[in-house]
């Protein structure tokens, strides 16, 4: 599968991505050779094949529940600690809406 | 204090031949040297390291035990967490980012006594097979230094190559320990998935990602892991089974032991490697081990899939990096959307842009079914290969990589053709089976290759039994 500049341009878009004139080539590139790879997939036969979407191993049905108990968060202060720009409790953005 | 193992420095300080501090300081002042030759260390935690070694003594003093680990030197890759220290994933994204807690196996460690000195370097949030993605530069290989160290633990790797730390955490996605370890000649360890927590670990590939020990010896990584190992309530997906004493065992007798030999890894496997992986098939054989040659059929397609897989859950996880809670911020950006995308085009490196635009591009629309789905459905072929394999072998040997440490700049511009180192890594990887990597010797210009056992899962035991046993051929 070869991808073109409009697809880049639209995943790019998909993944919150700003990328450089440049790096939009190198992807139509890049992206495209490896897509060609992984269309071999198309070669092999998988009829009635469940997906396999996590590894899973014999255990008991409610082996990952974990009994429902209060445990003290991480506080205000600790959560804004690694903040870009944060004030009065609350991590700061950029304006969303005009008023 | 060079050359330690677990053990001599267990034995030393309860001899009073020296003290956790002394092991400690020395350590450091070893690794500080080292650095500028290999890049393996991002940084030092000089003060942790020594206030660990405090415990330890004042334990000693006391008449306590130190713990499994007490007085060990460990370096810590750079994606797992360690509260208070930067911990910046090889990315700029992170560059200045103080965890607010420890993943579950750092606290692990340091309970029993470790004492991390260090966090390692690393290919960019784990994206990379030569360490060539970090940002903070590429680690040199402490066997020959204008090669790679593997990757993407090639830090940790090397780090424990360079007799700077005694064991070294690394983390494995598709290959992240075991290729680093072959390409420095050290002992790698991919655990089953879950048996080690992966809180704390931060995500690349969720389904895919583990936690795994670097040790110069198959009996240290055995005793790291075991500290490691074990049901953690903050990670749903670690297991429930409990944890062996995997050191008990270790007595070299592994006759009657059936393994098998896949025909389609060998014939990838060229020159010295290939020659290497066979004449320790045959060492195996001289062991008493029954060998016979075993299909995968289902891993010519096994690249495909996993790059499908690691990618899409990748654009996943990587969507949290958005300059809002923590990380890099582009300054000046006028609307939030903006803000997000300059932040993360200004803060993830190449390789981790390109595995966020495959992974959005397979779960796109209209594609979905014919990557993602597909890629899902193959897994299970792969897992099926190594499930029907394990009903007559008790493991699987085989190489790690196709061929030894390449040179720094070899292949960093040819994304496809660095995958396509990966394929004998991955496919333990995508069935979730303990596999790992130990020395078998070094090509003629001294490059060391590695022997991959794989055996089903958390069936760990009977791998070290193995590795233990052809470790001490050399």
């Amino acid at each position: 599968m070869k991808l073109t500049e409009t697809e880049v341009r639209y995943v790019a878009n998909l993944a919150n991505l700003s990328l450089t004139e440049d790096e939009i080539a190198r992807m139509v590139h890049d992206l495209g050779s490896i897509l060609e790879h992984m269309d071999r997939l198309a070669g092999i036969d998988t009829e009635g094949v469940e997906p396999m979407s996590q590894v899973l191993y014999e255990t008991e049905e409610t082996a990952t529940l974990r009994p429902d108990v209060e445990r003290a968060p991480l506080g205000n202060q600790l959560a804004l600690a690694n903040a870009p720009a944060s004030g009065s409790g609350y991590f700061k953005v950029p304006k969303v809406i005009d008023r | 204090m060079i050359g330690h193992t677990i053990q001599s420095i267990r034995e030393g300080l309860l001899r009073k031949d020296f003290s956790a501090v002394e092991v400690a300081r020395e350590a450091l002042a070893h690794a500080e040297r080292e650095n500028p030759g290999t890049n393996a260390f991002l940084l030092f935690c000089s003060e942790r390291a020594l206030e660990a070694a405090e415990r330890v003594d004042r334990k000693i003093a006391a008449g306590d035990d130190p713990g499994p680990l007490g007085g060990v030197p460990v370096a810590v890759k750079d994606v797992i967490l360690t509260k208070g220290v930067r911990s910046s994933c090889g990315s700029r994204m992170l560059e200045h980012y103080i965890p607010p807690y420890s993943a579950t196996a750092v606290e692990r460690i340091e309970a029993a006594g470790g004492m991390i000195i260090g966090k390692t370097n690393c290919d960019e949030f784990a994206m990379g097979s030569s360490n060539e993605n970090s940002a903070f530069g590429p680690v040199r290989n402490p066997v020959a230094p204008d090669r790679v160290p593997g990757g993407s633990s090639g830090g940790s790797a090397a780090a424990v190559a360079q007799n700077t730390a005694v064991v070294s955490l690394g983390s494995d996605t598709g290959g992240s320990i075991r290729q680093p370890a072959s390409f420095c000649g050290v002992v790698g360890v991919t655990p089953t998935y879950g048996r080690v927590s992966r809180y704390g670990l931060v995500a690349f590939a969720s389904s895919l990602d583990h936690i795994g020990p670097f040790a110069r010896n198959v009996r240290d990584a055995a005793s790291v892991l075991e500290v490691m190992a074990g049901r953690d309530a903050l990670d749903s997906t670690s297991a429930e089974a409990p944890v062996p004493n995997y050191t008990e065992r270790l007595d070299g007798d592994v006759r009657g032991m059936k393994l098998g030999v896949p025909v389609e890894y060998m014939k990838h496997a060229t020159g010295e490697t290939a020659e290497l992986i066979s004449r320790s098939i045959d060492q195996l054989r001289s062991l008493g081990c029954e060998v016979r040659e075993i299909g995968m059929p289902a891993t010519d397609y096994a690249i495909a899939a996993y790059y499908v897989i690691c990618t899409a859950e990748a654009s996943s996880n990587l969507a949290r990096y958005d300059g809002v809670r923590y990380g890099f911020r582009s300054a000046g950006s006028a609307t939030l959307s903006d803000m997000y995308r300059n932040t993360r085009g200004e803060g993830f490196g190449a390789e981790v842009k390109r595995r966020i635009m495959l992974g959005t591009y397979v779960l796109s629309h209209g594609y979905y079914d014919a990557y993602y789905l597909k890629a899902q459905k193959v897994r299970a072929l792969i897992t099926r290969d190594f499930t029907n394999a394990f009903q007559s072998v008790d493991a699987i040997v085989a190489p790690v990589s196709p061929f030894p440490a390449f040179r720094i700049g070899e292949k960093v511009n040819d994304p496809m053709e660095m995958y396509l180192s990966d394929i004998y890594t991955i496919t333990g990887s995508l069935a979730g089976i303990p596999c790992m990597s130990v020395p078998c010797g070094a090509t003629r210009e001294g490059l060391p290759v590695g022997l991959q056992i794989l055996c089903n899962h958390f069936h760990e035991e009977k791998m070290f039994r193995l590795a233990d046993a052809f470790e001490r051929l050399r």
